[in-house]
Order: structure tokens, then sequence, then C-alpha cells
């Protein structure tokens, strides 16, 4: 084994400690969504043909978990790291940048993946557990998981306080993912919110991730893999780049 | 090869308020095996320099070797070789301190580190805490763990900023018996502190820093004999005459000046009994490194 599997390995092990926080408080918070959204409006709303509202909101929810757990994990990881000063641990040893981005994207990742898991298999109880297109589920979900588990990374980074996180977190990610798709189909908008909600990477994760349970989905899985993977290198492009710099980490 | 090689070390930090220079132009070799000092008044540079070895900072010019190995290009092989103990009491409060050993050990890749981790709980009076959360530890224990940590990798060179800025005794003379033991195996020790006593014992060769600047660096022997030869002690009550307080060192009523010959001590003793004071518990001691540093930061003032 390698320096940087041991850095995973404790990211992963300082979540799991906490599991009860770390992925149950978000799989039962999915699960009230759930709850709620789909008894208020499953009458009203049928999105896609024979899909009932219940079965259509299960995957937004799941990866909505997903991308807020990776976002999560690894901004909080460091910048609890940075606050207590034991960051110095990591950066005193032979482990390069690239070590370092493998450890904190990985790890941030399994969270995300497990929560996705854990939402997954409760609310099935409500929309049922069929996937149409396992593959595009797994693409999409480990897709949108890095490319959080990467901005976390960046976010972490970046803030020097909890607050300064805690408001990209409520600004930025929030907005994003609420505005998503998550709870509707954008097809059910106005044309102008409709084109809003194209530029928004977010929606092609969550569509993409939809394609996979119900094998039809707004725009077309291929396309929004593209944009997925065009919006992860970019992204993981600047953090190695910050992270070789020593970006707020090395003076 | 020397153990650590300072060639050219210069450092600027660019803030809102302008710039400041923290190190200028630092050159200096540290040989293998030696205990070494590292001496200065707070912000004089110790830590930035530190830093610079250690790669948590970058220098603004010139370079860094451990070993031969240049802290940037060759970060990798020169951290492997470098044990550094952080001056800031920091810990991860999700981890036992056997666990946080283990962790250590694997960034290095090193996976069967058991027998030199127990050694390391054993020789730095560790052992009965193994188990215990870092959380749980008091401010000495914490600092024990840290340089357990640090020396997890069994580095050839050890670096310790101010391992024992408020520590008590027992954990001092079992941190120096320690570390004495390692140089004695031929480990290089580069230490920075405040005391001057613990520097005046343990390290052969000793450079000062001040402003960023080396304005010292000798064997701790011949710095010793560049003092003047001895110093006069005495308690007073009542205030010192300026023209001597401009070079005593005083400790509440404890008056400590520079005296090289018989003549110096009457002509002190003199000026205090002319401004109407009487000195007591007098006595002639030899110059200890205190003396030196004082000296040599006067100078350059």
């Amino acid at each position: 084994m390698r320096g940087w599997t041991t850095l995973f390995l404790k990211e992963v092990k300082r979540f799991w400690r906490v599991s009860f926080q770390t992925v149950a408080a978000p799989v039962l918070t999915a699960c009230l969504y759930m709850l709620i959204f789909s008894h208020v409006l499953s009458q009203r709303v049928e999105v896609y043909e024979g899909v009932t509202y219940t079965a259509f909101l299960m995957p937004g929810l799941i990866m909505m978990s997903v991308l807020q757990n990776a976002f999560a994990n690894s901004s909080s990881s460091l910048i609890q790291s940075k606050i207590m000063g034991n960051l110095v641990f990591i950066l005193l040893t032979p482990l390069s940048h690239r070590h370092f981005f493998y450890a904190y994207v990985l790890s941030a990742m399994a969270r995300g993946l497990m929560v996705g898991v854990g939402v997954w298999a409760a609310t099935g109880w409500f929309g049922g557990w069929a996937l149409q297109a396992p593959l595009w589920v797994l693409v999409f979900g480990a897709g949108g998981a890095a490319l959080l588990a990467c901005l976390g990374v960046l976010a972490g980074l970046w803030a020097d306080k909890f607050d300064q996180l805690a408001g990209f977190q409520n600004f930025v990610i929030m907005p994003m993912t609420f505005l998503s798709g998550v709870f509707y189909s954008i097809h059910s908008l106005p044309d102008f919110w409709q084109g809003l909600s194209h530029l928004n990477p977010f929606f092609y994760m969550i569509d993409g991730f939809r394609y996979g349970f119900f094998a039809s989905s707004d725009v077309s899985p291929w396309f929004s893999l593209a944009i997925l993977l065009v919006a992860l290198v970019a992204v993981a492009a600047l953090t190695l780049r910050l992270l070789a710099q020593g970006y707020k980490i090395r003076t | 090869m020397p153990a650590i090689a300072f060639d050219q070390v210069s450092k600027t930090f660019s803030g809102t308020r302008g710039q400041f220079q923290a190190l200028r132009e630092v050159s200096f070799d540290i040989e293998e095996g030696e205990f070494f000092g590292l001496l200065g008044p707070n912000g004089a540079g110790k830590t930035t320099l530190i830093s610079i070895l250690a790669g948590l900072s970058r220098a603004t010019h010139g370079q860094v070797r451990v070993l031969g190995h240049d802290v940037v290009r060759d970060f990798a092989q020169a951290r492997r070789l470098l044990g550094v103990v952080p001056q800031e009491l920091v810990f991860d409060p999700f981890f036992s301190v056997h666990e946080a050993l283990r962790i250590q050990s694997g960034y290095f890749g090193l996976r069967r580190n058991g027998a030199w981790i127990d050694e390391l709980l054993e020789g730095l009076g560790l052992a009965d805490k193994a188990g215990a959360n870092m959380r749980q530890l008091s401010g000495g224990m914490k600092r024990r763990v840290l340089v357990a940590q640090a020396l997890v990798h069994k580095p050839r060179v050890i670096v310790l900023d101010e391992p024992t800025a408020g520590v008590d005794v027992e954990l001092r003379q079992t941190l120096w018996q320690f570390v004495s033991k390692l140089n004695h195996a031929g480990s290089t020790v580069l230490l920075t502190t405040h005391y001057l006593e613990e520097a005046e014992a343990l390290c052969g060769r000793i450079a000062m820093l001040k402003q960023g600047q080396v304005v010292a660096l000798a064997r701790t022997a011949e710095l010793l004999q560049r003092a003047s030869a001895s110093v006069l002690r005495f308690k007073l009550d009542t205030p010192l005459p300026p023209a001597l307080a401009a070079s005593a060192r005083v400790t509440g009523r404890i008056v400590q000046l520079p005296a090289p010959n018989a003549q110096a001590v009457e002509d002190i003793l003199a000026s205090v009994r002319a401004a109407g004071g009487m000195a007591e518990q007098v006595e002639i001691r030899p110059a200890d490194l205190e003396d030196v540093f004082l000296g040599v930061m006067e100078q350059r003032a």
C-alpha cells in the first residue's frame, strides 16, 4: 500500500466514526422530503408517462444527497484540519499534491455514494428499487460525487472560517441543487426558467442520473455526460493546480 | 555532505499592509550528527526558516537541502529524511495516540512499524496513554505525541521548534534524554529554544538570528569565551543608576552586569553606592549563554 491510501482510509474513518451524523442523518432527511412531497404532490403531478411523482422524485433526492454529502465531506474535513492546525501532519509527509487530491476526492465520493445507496434503499419503499439502466446510475452517481468532492476541496482551501464555508454551501451549492430539477421536470417550467436551468450543470447530473432509473429524461444522457465530464475536468484541473501551488496551505 | 544546507535563503511576506522581509540571505550548514541550536528573539525568523526547511513555506530566494536533497525539487526524499516537531500544540481529535502514530507511519508508506511505535511510546513516557483519545490528553502529553509523530519514520535529521515552551521539568528531561540518545546514535538535531541554558547544555554549535539575519554562528564553547569573562551579580532595592542600566540584566531585585576585571567590579559598586544604593549578596560568576546572547543582540541593535 502507498502513503496516500492511508490518507484515504483516514478520511473514510473520520466520517465513519460519526456515521450517525454523516450518513444516517442525510438518509433520514431525504426520507422526510420523500414522505412530505410525495404525499402532497402525488395526485397532482405526472412528469413522465407511466411514472408516478413518488418514483420520479426518488432519483432526484438520491442524487441531491450524493452531491451534498460529497461536498460536505471534503470541505469540512479540510477546513477543520486547517483551523485545528493538524493539516501540518499531512504537509510534512512526502505525499504530493496529487496524492492529497486522490485521498480527499475519493473519500468524499465514498461518503456521497454511501449516503446515496442509503437513500435509495430507504426511499425504495415508496417508489420501488427498479433501475432501467444501472450503468448510467453508477456513472452519474460517481461523476457527480467526484465533481462535488473537488468543489469541496476548492471551498475548503479557500475558506478561512466555518461561516465562509457555510456561505458557499448555502448560497452556491444549495440553490444550484434545488434549481436543477430535483423536485420537478424542467419541461413543466416557463420558457425563461427552462432556459436558465439549461445553464446549470447540476441539472444535467440529475437528469442523467434519472435516465438510469426510467430510461427517459429531459435531454440525452450522452449530452449530460459530456457536460458533467467537461465540468469535472475543469474543476479537477483547477483544484490540482491550487494544491500544487499550496494555495492557502503552504505560505 | 551537510545534513542541512541553507543557501542564501530569503523570505518576503506580502500582506495588505505592505511587505515584510522575514529572512535575509541566510546561509549556513549543519553537519551530520551535530546537535545544533538556533536562537533568536521572537520574530527573528527562526520558525520561518524551519518552515522553509520543512516545506510548509517557500523561500522567496535561495535553496535548502536536506542531506543533498532540495526541499522543493526533491521534496519527497527531503521529507523522508526530516522529522519536524511543530511549535503549535496541534492534534487530530478523531484518533487515539496509537492510531495517530500508525496513520503517520502510513503517510510515509510504512506498514509494519509497530516495534518502533512501541519504542517511541516507551521512550517518551506515553505507553500507558496509547489507547487514549488525543482530546483527553494534557498539554504536556500532547507535546510528547507531537515528538513521537515527528520521529515515526526514523528521520536522520530531527527538527524541534521550541519543544519545551510551557512544558514541565519532567517532560523536558524525558525529551532531552530521548533526543540525546537519538543524537548519539547518529541523528542530526536542530533545536530552536528560548531556554538558553538548554541550548548551552545540549548544543555543540549555535547560530543566532536577529531580524532575519545570522548575527552569530560558532561552537557553543567559543561563544562563551567570546563573552566578557565574568558577571557581577547582586541584589538591589533601589533603582539602578542610568549609566549601568543600559548593560544590565535585571530580574526583579537581581541585577547582573558584565565585569571583565576587578576594576570594573569596583566601579560598578562605587556608582551604586554613589546613587545611594546598597548591593547585597554580591557574587561573581562566569558568563553564560544568556550573557552572550544579550551581548550579541545589543551590538546589532
